[in-house]
């Protein structure tokens, strides 16, 4: 009984060790990955499809706010221009909208602040793990591409930013149904502040049906694209090509 | 393949011969499953590294209080539950990697998918196994509700909550008395509580409180955030229903082999299973 016991135990732990070895290797072969990622593509179908494009994420009241929100990734860009920038508080400083645009944009931090603010207090969600509560207060992204005139041919945006991971600059895209959503701002305040350096001054991206790495800090510029093979490694986003991050992190 | 109780209306087999056991449905779903949940639990072990803390409530980050933390200080690794710190070095929080190394990540290399840290590609197998499971799971729903698998062998009969037969049975399976004979053909309330629990309880709450921590989601079902009480307690909601499925995956193991693995195994793969012999009483 006892030896049929360890035959079991040891079958048992031989098998497991066996799977987990099989595992890591599965994990590294580029035609299991292609499966693997056959998730995200259903994943993103059904999303888009099976539910309402516009619904609202879920807004909460003051009262739900984090005390205190935490920053993550990039927290003081390095880039000499941006510094003088920040030393000059964004006096001079730019937001270019082009590419796939008919009539192309370059608006100063005031001109953002003049056109009508979005007030919205919602929940920020790491792809770790974490969550928490904050105001953002900024430009609704559809206006600005309306007032560019985006053409018909433009499928993504991608956001140009002036933080880098060790000189690879940090960028970001969403499609066409995340740009036009009422809740996707361009944020330049915060928590009723001017929007902190460590959560993306002067202007960072609010895209609330997705995950926290997918709302780009230091927004430079936004290009309006028909494909994202151009950029960085072609998938879309600085961790998309880093580490293979989901582009569509709706989930 | 006639059901179990079709069966037993027929006739009454003896113990020591070979009954037609699990449906071709069950057995599929069963297999598919046993790799689809192994998968989902190591690499949610994984996604867990990344951020090992549970709150409860609408928000969770580094700067609020957790109810449930895995860390390391020092050389001492350990778990902290409430106010209750319980050391676990050398399994959780700090662990020793197959190359030497110290490693200080809540799950060990040996508990993960996969087993060195990458959260993309944990959240890969995750999300892309998920809808194995869901998709798997409500078509076994759907097929045991129609052919009768859920109201014949899995509802409770007559007489089989009451406490006084809850109590028998528990007696029973404490001194490893299982039935015997026909009385081997049918689930016993013990086993049915367990599958019914799984199936209609946990199975469901582990998936819709995955699907609540999906940003997405939450626009189009924001009903779901009220039903648990917010992303981080739908979190940890998750996390505990992870927990007592791995309760279930391993009492069931030890169940199987006490019970006779090969005999058992064999049931859940040709659906053949052979009665146990009566107890000479």
């Amino acid at each position: 009984m006892i030896s049929r016991r360890k035959l079991i135990l040891g079958v048992g732990a031989g098998t497991g060790s066996l799977l987990l070895s099989g595992c890591d290797r599965l994990g590294e072969s580029p035609r299991f990955q292609s499966l693997l990622d056959l998730g995200e593509k259903l994943t993103y179908r059904v999303q888009r499809g099976l539910t309402d494009r516009t619904a609202l994420a879920p807004e909460f009241s003051a009262a739900d706010m984090s005390p205190v929100f935490r920053s993550n990734g990039n927290t003081m860009p390095r880039s000499i221009p941006y510094r003088q920038h920040l030393a000059s508080n964004f006096r001079d400083w730019r937001l270019v909208v082009d590419g796939l645009v008919g009539n192309p944009l370059s608006l100063s931090l005031a001109d953002l602040r003049r056109l009508p603010v979005r007030t919205q207090i919602t929940r920020h969600d790491c792809v770790e793990g974490w969550s928490a509560i904050g105001k953002w207060h900024g430009v609704p992204l559809g206006m600005l591409l309306k007032q560019a005139q985006l053409s018909s041919q433009a499928r993504y945006l991608v956001f140009h930013c002036a933080d880098d991971f060790g000189g690879t600059n940090y960028y970001e895209s969403i499609d066409l149904v995340d740009a036009f959503h009422a809740q996707t701002i361009l944020a330049w305040g915060m928590n009723d502040q001017v929007l902190p350096v460590a959560h993306g001054a002067p202007l960072r991206l609010r895209v609330e049906h997705q995950l926290g790495y997918k709302h780009a800090k230091y927004v430079m510029g936004v290009e309006a694209v028909d494909s994202l093979q151009r950029f960085g490694q072609g998938r879309g986003g600085y961790w998309e090509d880093q580490i293979n991050y989901e582009w569509y992190a709706g989930i | 393949m006639p059901s179990m109780s079709t069966l037993n209306a027929i006739s009454t087999p003896a113990g020591g011969t070979l009954v037609p056991r699990h449906r071709l449905s069950t057995r599929l779903w069963h297999w598919i499953n046993a790799v689809t949940i192994f998968v989902m639990l190591m690499s949610g072990l994984m996604i867990f590294n990344a951020h090992p803390h549970l709150y409860w409530g609408k928000y969770g980050a580094n700067p609020d209080p957790a109810w449930f933390s895995i860390g390391s200080a020092g050389t001492r690794g350990f778990v902290e539950i409430g106010t209750a710190t319980i050391t676990t070095t050398g399994v959780l929080g700090l662990w020793t990697d197959p190359d030497g190394r110290v490693q200080r990540r809540a799950f060990p290399y040996w508990a993960t998918i996969p087993s060195r840290y990458n959260l993309a590609l944990a959240r890969r197998w995750h999300l892309a196994f998920a809808w194995i499971l869901v998709l798997g799971g409500l078509g076994y729903w759907a097929r045991s509700f129609f052919n009768g698998h859920v109201r014949q062998d899995l509802a409770p009969g007559r007489g089989e909550l009451s406490p006084a037969h809850i109590w028998h049975d528990i007696k029973n399976h404490a001194r490893l008395r299982f039935p015997t004979g026909a009385a081997a053909l049918k689930y016993n309330i013990l086993q049915k509580l367990a599958y019914l629990s799984v199936l209609f309880v946990l199975l469901p709450l582990v998936v819709l409180t995955g699907i609540t921590m999906s940003p997405g989601m939450n626009a189009a079902w924001p009903w779901l955030l009220d039903l648990f009480g917010g992303r981080q307690s739908a979190r940890s909601i998750h996390f505990i229903a992870m927990a007592l499925i791995t309760a279930f995956i391993v009492v069931h193991l030890l169940m199987v082999v006490l019970a006779g693995p090969w005999n058992e195994v064999r049931s859940m793969i040709t659906g053949r299973y052979r009665l146990p012999k009566e107890r000479a009483s």
